[in-house]
């Protein structure tokens, strides 16, 4: 296959070889995502041709916005990649309902015990216990419900963060926000604990 | 419920280790290109891109598409 430059890619897919151009891409993108997910197990050769197709759409729609700061197939890639995990974490989290995970954590006298760490010396645990607890008691007392509600699907239950989103009726980037004026509340309350931050530091290890 | 302590201690080094400013989704995707061929090349990313580097951090799913597109280039180098 020719080695196109950057220049090259965006002329020809403007151009009239636009069809080749495309073929000659999406073999390229086939052989890096099938790499990328080649671990997987929920992927089959057809939901590989899918993504490409999709991403070739995306391409093609977005190409004035590719700014020449990386090879062409990179951009390519990533988008490919973009595409692939959202629809993967969209398929693995489909019947998963918000309400019903965070509900677990609801309690308003709950203190969430933890799993003890069998190597670790008492004094540490008992350590790890008290910032646990205040922690808990933070995310109760600082956060609105939106948030503790994201923070605990996304930080607990490991929930992908448009799935979150999606059912807050909200997007990716918004929710990131979400979260990071969450942890902005936690931070300033946290080191306003009497625990100090030198203590809270040892006891992570 | 049971929380994992593995989970809590990355939460809390994820808090304390919250910068006033940090970009969003769509702001590190924008630049993730450049961020991955950056890293191929071995600089330094937190000095070169800052704000990337420190997004990757805080956001699980970023870092998964980030290691997916760095796995790729690798293994068609």
């Amino acid at each position: 296959m020719v080695q196109r430059t950057n220049q090259e890619w965006l002329t020809d897919l403007r151009g009239s070889a636009r069809e080749e151009t495309l073929v000659d891409l999406a073999a390229i993108l086939v052989r890096g995502l099938r790499y990328a997910l080649s671990d997987r197990a929920d992927v089959t050769a057809e939901d590989v041709e899918d993504f490409i197709q999709d991403t070739l759409i995306r391409i093609l729609d977005k190409l004035d916005t590719f700014r020449g700061e990386s090879q062409f197939t990179t951009w390519a890639h990533k988008i490919a990649i973009r595409i692939a995990f959202t629809e993967l974490r969209r398929r693995r989290w489909r019947d998963v309902s918000l309400d019903a995970i965070v509900n677990r954590y609801n309690s308003s006298d709950y203190t969430p015990p933890l799993l003890r760490d069998m190597g670790a010396s008492l004094e540490t645990s008992a350590a790890m216990e008290l910032l646990a607890v205040t922690l808990w008691r933070l995310i109760e007392e600082k956060l609105s419900e939106r948030q503790r509600r994201a923070l605990i699907a996304v930080t607990f239950e490991a929930m992908p963060l448009e799935e979150v989103a999606r059912r807050m009726g909200t997007n990716r980037n918004a929710l990131y926000k979400l979260l990071h004026d969450a942890r902005k509340k936690l931070k300033g309350a946290l080191l306003q604990e009497s625990i100090s931050v030198q203590d809270i530091l040892e006891t992570l290890g | 419920m049971r929380i994992n302590p593995e989970t809590l201690k990355q939460l809390v080094r994820n808090v304390l280790s919250t910068q006033p400013d940090e970009i969003g989704c769509d702001e590190c995707f924008e630049q993730l290109d450049k961020f991955v061929e950056i890293t191929l090349a071995d600089k330094n990313t937190a000095e070169a891109m800052p704000l990337v580097h420190e997004h990757l951090l805080h956001c699980q799913n970023c870092r998964e598409e980030f290691e997916a597109l760095l796995a790729i280039l690798r293994g068609m180098e």
